[in-house]
């Protein structure tokens, strides 16, 4: 029999549908009193403090933190859901992302009680924002090879290094930290890693922005200058940082927002196009952005169903992550030259300004989350021939 | 009008894959296959005594009852081997349009196909005439279903026994039969109005026997060059070492995997609904489109990391792609589907996202 790549197909249950009616009447009312515009890649892009704020009123962030942490105890579907909704909509999450998608599991599978009980309400409320010290400038696709050192001291730590690419940090309340606290054993650089929970406030942390091309801020450089770190802000055990952090990889690529960051430009299209007569062969264009739409979210969501179950997914969730950010792409090209229009970054709004905005973020699709290259090595090891 | 079977689902269904893994498997030896595939009435035979041939045809009317799922499950472990039989055209087709219009389903390989002939009615029958193009497996099948299609009027069903028509042969591009059927003024005594929505449905199920079918084949293609990558070694190393061939055969996974869980999904929904909804119709028409695009892919991949071998009459491999490459143009390529699932979506215009949820 042939390997099986992914895991099998599911059904959402149709009770659902009514928590996704909820969402979409909440966006509808927010879109309807102007609060703000539908974006892609507004998961990056889109910080908005009170929207986190009203979806944690609401019980729709920290959905799958047990309720003794001040979460919902709801199913990795019901979130999936709420999640897919809001992505696909273009709404401004990013300010709680990381925070509900990245450090609340993470806290879950490895913090302590006093630090789950410190950050998971308040993740869950939409109060406090994360940010991710992972990448540094020698050390992209190579994780391993991160140099931010944590040296022992009295009661804790002390880190000394710079991070890169840290989404938010100049307005997330703390981040993880990967740092080197032991030497590699020999030619493995994954033992003697350890992830560590640094208040952005700290003394010794220094944030600079790194524009994107478009001049926006999203991006920081984050210089640790001997930040301490007690030790009960230690994340897990030390020296299990690399398992830690790898383990949370199928979460992290599997998701809808590795597929969805373009579909309000694509929404745009169809209501732009909706008008005119199409020829057969735009149409079938179009048919094939909606088909590879829809097939990912399958794939999504019995990945999502899985990982549920416990199971490991990481070849699934890479493979997911690298069809859909190429889609994201996709949608680009395909509204480019349908709607033939010239990509207008200074128009108001509409179509052109949208799909501006959309060009101008496309090189991180792919290379945020384990770029490309790297998520076909993931398969590829999965099949055997490395 | 098909009211959904229920069927096998669970541990039942994985055992009946599991036996018609067997049998196939048994049975078939790719390496030994000739130019072109020639009926084996031997294997149909043990399908047929294993129940494995009319799984899609409630027992009333001399099928199993498994369901969409388990024909799905058994023609995908056909497709897999590439075996040659009419199993889809029996199962999905055949079985389905005979019944429904309530006609008798005899024993034996079938084929179905529907097309324009003149059916004029006679004391007891039909006397029909006509051609019927393409038609799988026509010289080998013990009856044809025949949709024949009225330009005013009714359809009608007919069972045209193999021996009442003249065959003229024909293949696809893996030397599989499509034959050219001949009628000329033939009494068909089985006749039946054609259910309502029999046109479209006759469709649909022709393009998702093929989605299971491409699936089926695409992945055992990516398993077989797999195979050969970590064997061949040139350069003092297995080629599967290279990184050019390892990320080419990473995206041909993908893709594989893409259209499978695609076909998969259509074949949940259609199980559960029919062939009638909407949302069934446009999962059939976007697992199809997924499938024929993966075969190209998938077919160029396994070629190319294969080398000049995988190129010969000698090797397997081009019972895979010959069947990858005519089994996506056929029952509509991706263009034709895709352009079902792109109206969809215009239909919806800025609605878009919150019509899609509802095509699952």
């Amino acid at each position: 029999m042939t390997t099986r790549l992914v895991p099998p197909p599911v059904a959402l249950d149709p009770a659902l549908e009514a928590l996704r009616g909820e969402v979409r009447a909440f966006i509808a009312a927010e879109l309807r009193a102007s609060r703000w515009r539908p974006a892609c890649d507004a998961w990056l892009a889109g910080w908005d403090e009170r929207f986190s704020r009203e979806l944690g009123k609401r019980g729709w962030l920290g959905m799958t933190i047990p309720a003794e942490y001040g979460g919902h105890g709801r199913t990795t579907l019901e979130r999936y859901v709420v999640i897919e909704e809001l992505v696909a909509a273009g709404a401004p999450v990013a300010a709680h992302w990381v925070a509900d998608r990245q450090a609340a599991p993470a806290l879950l599978r490895h913090g302590t009680h006093a630090q789950r009980q410190r950050y998971l309400p308040r993740i869950a409320a939409g109060e406090c924002y994360f940010a991710i010290g992972m990448s540094e400038p020698g050390a992209g696709s190579d994780l391993a090879a991160v140099r931010t050192r944590a040296d022992r001291t009295d009661g804790g730590w002390l880190l000394t290094g710079t991070k890169v690419w840290t989404s938010g940090a100049h307005h997330a309340h703390a981040f993880f930290v990967l740092a080197r606290s032991a030497p590699p054993d020999g030619r493995d650089r994954h033992v003697g890693l350890s992830q560590f929970i640094v208040d952005l406030g700290s003394p010794g942390i220094h944030i600079r922005p790194i524009a994107l091309l478009t001049g926006e801020h999203h991006f920081n450089e984050v210089v640790l200058d001997g930040v301490f770190v007690s030790d009960d802000m230690v994340l897990g055990e030390p020296g299990s940082g690399w398992a830690q952090v790898t383990g949370e990889l199928a979460f992290e690529r599997s998701g809808p927002e590795r597929f969805l960051t373009t579909v309000p430009l694509l929404a745009a299209l169809l209501g732009e196009l909706g008008r005119r007569a199409a020829s057969a062969e735009h149409v079938a264009r179009i048919g094939a952005l909606a088909g590879r739409l829809w097939t990912l979210r399958q794939l999504s969501m019995s990945i999502a169903a899985s990982l549920a179950s416990g199971q490991a997914q990481d070849v699934p969730a890479a493979l997911v992550k690298d069809l859909g950010t190429r889609f994201e792409g996709d949608v680009i090209e395909v509204t480019r030259l349908l709607a033939g229009v010239e990509p207008d970054p200074g128009a108001p709004s509409g179509l052109s300004r949208m799909l501006a905005d959309a060009l101008l973020h496309s090189p991180g699709f792919t290379l945020r989350g384990g770029t490309s290259e790297i998520l076909r090595g993931v398969v590829a090891r999965g099949l055997g021939l490395r | 009008m098909t009211s959904p079977a229920i069927g096998i689902g669970g541990e039942e269904l994985a055992a009946l894959a599991r036996l018609a893994e067997q049998i196939f498997a048994d049975r078939i030896d790719p390496k030994a296959a000739g130019l072109e595939p020639r009926y084996d009435a031997d294997l149909w035979a043990v399908l047929e005594e294993a129940g494995l041939t009319l799984l899609g045809v409630p027992e009333a009317a001399g099928g199993t009852g498994g369901g969409l799922a388990a024909s799905a499950a058994v023609l995908a472990s056909a497709a897999a081997h590439g075996a040659p039989v009419p199993l889809a055209e029996t199962d999905f087709l055949a079985g389905w349009l005979l019944s429904d219009a309530g006609l008798p389903v005899p024993p034996g390989p079938l084929t179905a196909t529907a097309g324009e002939l003149t059916v004029v009615p006679a004391a007891d029958g039909a006397r029909v005439s006509g051609r019927l193009e393409r038609v799988p497996w026509g010289r080998d099948a013990v009856a044809v279903a025949v949709l024949a299609v009225a330009g005013d009027g009714p359809d009608t069903v007919l069972v045209v026994p193999g021996g009442a028509v003249a065959v003229e042969p024909g293949a696809n591009v893996a030397r599989e039969p499509r034959d050219t059927l001949l009628l000329d003024d033939v009494l068909i005594t089985q006749t039946a109005p054609a259910p309502a929505g029999a046109r479209t449905e006759l469709e649909l199920r022709g393009a998702l026997a093929r989605c299971v079918q491409i699936a089926a084949a695409a992945a055992t293609a990516v398993d077989w060059t797999v195979r050969y990558t970590r064997e061949r070694e040139q350069f003092g190393r297995p080629i599967a070492r290279f990184q050019a061939v390892q990320q080419q055969l990473a995206e041909a996974a993908a893709e594989s995997a893409a259209a499978g869980a695609a076909a998969d999904a259509a074949v949940r929904i259609a199980g559960a609904d029919g062939f009638a909804t909407v949302r069934a119709g446009l999962a059939v028409a976007i697992a199809k489109a997924q499938a024929s695009a993966a075969a190209g892919l998938v077919a160029r991949t396994a070629h190319q990391l294969h080398g000049t071998i995988g190129f010969t009459f000698e090797h397997p491999l081009r019972t895979l792609t010959t069947r990858l490459w005519s089994w996506r143009s056929e029952c509509g390529d991706e263009a034709r589907w895709n352009r079902v699932a792109g109206q969809a979506a215009l239909d919806a215009g800025d609605q878009f996202w919150h019509s899609l949820t509802g095509w699952s």
